[in-house]
């Protein structure tokens, strides 16, 4: 018998009772639509997490003041020591490292912004010129803190877009005064609205120069150094030269903290790629009931074709041929659900997508690939009983229906 | 040519052995036109069972065109039963979501026959039977007599050497029944054998051959000259 002829003949049968194959199917697409859709959100979900690190900028060492122990108390504690903490000329000494490109010092505080009436308590960012690049920010209007001597206590500020629309609304704010606790402050530029990003709303910022947070705030200390690495190579060297030199400036303490971006990344990426393999593997067993579904209706169907099996034999129908026809079946049973899971599937995730803007959501190819596979497999596998029940009917029993 | 040497069939029924043909010895010769008759029970249709290797002897020898076909395995009795044996049904046996004509084709799909030739061949047989204008009709759109003549096409379209017809009018009434009777005698100018199992005398009498069986074993065993 040719192939064609065999699922042409499969084909035929299922034809024959439109219900059952209609119903089966749809079990089968559910199966491979809900495999699709949970891991598109699990996919969408890592994405969007990698996403809001990559906004962070890219290549990023950041060194914190203070040093995370995970057993116990630091030996300065005991005797009611606080760690040192990074200054203005520490940050400036790791610009020495060969595999540093930019240097962002970082000094937080927050006062309140005023100008005639309009009072606006703000998260205030003391750096430099070199933040604009290394945090991927963009100015909307004027321009970003100017380059120069880092000690330069200088009077300017860089607004987020929020504020500028809260205090100066459609009025133009760049050259205008501003009042920042008791100090008064030239806004040279606005930045361009850019959403949220790792939990902090760039757009509710003000930005002054880091000498002029220290003045503002009378501390010396910074909050945070963000070093960006000549590129993906030079990540691990950065932080190594980072925690070298804050080592030799701390006559040789160790008392601050380097992270590299890359290394939160990763676990991120690792807890979720897990996550989504999880839910796609649950959503898989949804597939092992559609096969024993059609495992179930199978059996009905030998059952119930009990003559006709009788007849192929009779008509000189070997029994491997007899099974061929069962396993065409599910076969095509398990295709057609399959494509039709697909379909189901992929429209999921876009109505998802379209709920949810930002999250990017489309299912990974492994997990496509992976349900079709499971659905053909199941299905073939679980008619091999069925299949190998008709295939050893008696044919005269058969024939006679019993 | 076939011939059954001391074969024997008996089923286990509870914890009893039934014996459904005893020792049978005969010989059927090509072109020979044999009916079976006997009361129900006596063992006629487990006779056609074996004779078309749907069944298999508990002891005995079964030779088909002088080779012996006992001990062949599933798959090659599966083959000659595609090639030599016929079969015609009390109950048609049709499939009843394909066509007359699908039907027919059904032993040359499994046969692996090329589509071409396929549809060739039934178009012939569907003229030479008058199926013609039904080819496209399911079983249930055709009455008894075209059923069974369909179902004739579809035993004769591979050709064989043995038709079997077990109790072939059965289901008809009488005027249909000796329709299709004719059909089937038609085909002994071919040079078929052609088996008809039957409990009808009338129909029984028509035969070259008769046999009568009783309780498993032949009785009697009576040629006539027609």
């Amino acid at each position: 018998m040719k192939l064609t002829d065999t699922l042409q003949f499969a084909y035929g049968s299922l034809r024959g009772s439109p219900t059952r194959t209609l119903l089966m199917i749809l079990a089968m697409s559910i199966g491979v639509a809900s495999v699709v859709v949970l891991t598109a959100l699990g996919e969408g979900a890592r994405r969007y997490v990698v996403n809001q690190f990559a906004s962070l900028g890219t290549n990023l060492v950041i060194v914190l003041p203070g040093r995370t122990e995970t057993a116990g108390l630091g030996p300065g504690m005991l005797v009611g020591q606080v760690p040192k903490e990074i200054t203005l000329d520490d940050a400036q000494a790791i610009r020495g490292s060969r595999a540093v490109k930019l240097i962002a010092p970082l000094s937080v505080g927050s006062a309140t912004l005023s100008r005639d009436a309009l009072n606006r308590e703000v998260v205030v960012l003391g750096s430099t010129a070199e933040l604009l690049e290394v945090r991927k920010m963009s100015i909307g209007a004027g321009k970003f803190l100017p380059a120069g001597d880092i000690h330069e206590s200088t009077s300017v500020c860089v607004l987020g877009n929020q504020m500028k629309q809260e205090l100066f609304g459609n009025e133009q704010a760049v050259g205008q005064w501003v009042r920042l606790g008791d100090r008064r402050f030239r806004v040279i530029g606005v930045l361009s609205s850019q959403g949220e990003s790792m939990g902090m709303r760039t757009d509710e910022l003000v930005i002054i120069p880091v000498a002029s947070a220290h003045q503002l705030f009378n501390t010396s200390g910074l909050f945070r150094v963000l070093i960006e690495a000549k590129n993906r190579d030079f990540i691990e060297q950065a932080k190594s030269d980072a925690e070298a030199i804050m080592f030799q400036r701390h006559a040789g303490e160790k008392d601050v903290t380097v992270i590299t971006q890359d290394a939160v990344l990763a676990t991120f990426d690792r807890i979720l790629t897990a996550l989504t393999m999880a839910v796609g593997g649950i959503a898989a067993i949804s597939l092992a009931v559609a096969g024993v579904l059609i495992m179930n209706v199978m059996l009905i169907a030998v059952a119930q074709r009990v003559k006709e099996i009788g007849l192929l034999k009779a008509l000189g129908a070997p029994p491997k041929q007899i099974r061929d026809l069962f396993f065409a079946e599910a076969a095509l049973l398990s295709t057609i659900g399959s494509i039709a899971g697909l379909v189901l599937g992929y429209v999921g995730s876009t109505i998802i997508g379209q709920i949810y803007p930002s999250l990017p959501v489309s299912p990974p190819w492994w997990a496509v690939i992976a349900a079709c596979g499971t659905a053909l497999g199941t299905g073939i596998l679980f008619s091999v009983w069925p299949a190998r029940r008709a295939a050893r009917l008696d044919p005269v029993a058969a024939l006679a229906g019993r | 040519m076939i011939e059954l040497q001391n074969v024997s069939r008996s089923f286990t029924v509870g914890d009893q052995q039934v014996s459904a043909l005893r020792d049978i010895n005969l010989r059927l010769d090509a072109g020979e036109y044999i009916s079976i008759m006997g009361p129900s029970g006596s063992g006629k249709s487990t006779m056609l069972n074996l004779l078309g290797l749907l069944d298999r002897p508990t002891s005995g020898t079964y030779l088909l065109d002088g080779g012996n076909v006992t001990d062949l395995t599933d798959e090659q009795q599966a083959q000659v039963r595609r090639e030599k044996i016929g079969f015609v049904f009390q109950s048609f046996h049709l499939v009843p979501r394909l066509t007359a004509a699908q039907n027919v084709e059904l032993p040359m799909i499994l046969a692996g026959i090329a589509p071409e030739e396929r549809k060739q061949r039934v178009e012939v047989l569907m003229q030479n039977y008058g199926l013609s204008a039904r080819a496209d009709h399911r079983p249930d759109q055709l009455s008894g007599g075209q059923r069974q003549r369909v179902a004739i096409a579809r035993a004769t379209v591979m050709k064989p050497t043995v038709l079997l017809a077990d109790e072939p009018t059965g289901n008809l009434d009488r005027a249909t029944g000796w329709e299709v009777l004719k059909l089937l005698e038609g085909l002994l100018e071919q040079g078929i054998t052609l088996v008809v199992v039957t409990h009808d005398a009338e129909i029984g009498a028509r035969a070259h051959r008769q046999i009568h069986m009783l309780d498993g074993a032949i009785r009697s065993d009576e040629k006539h000259v027609v």
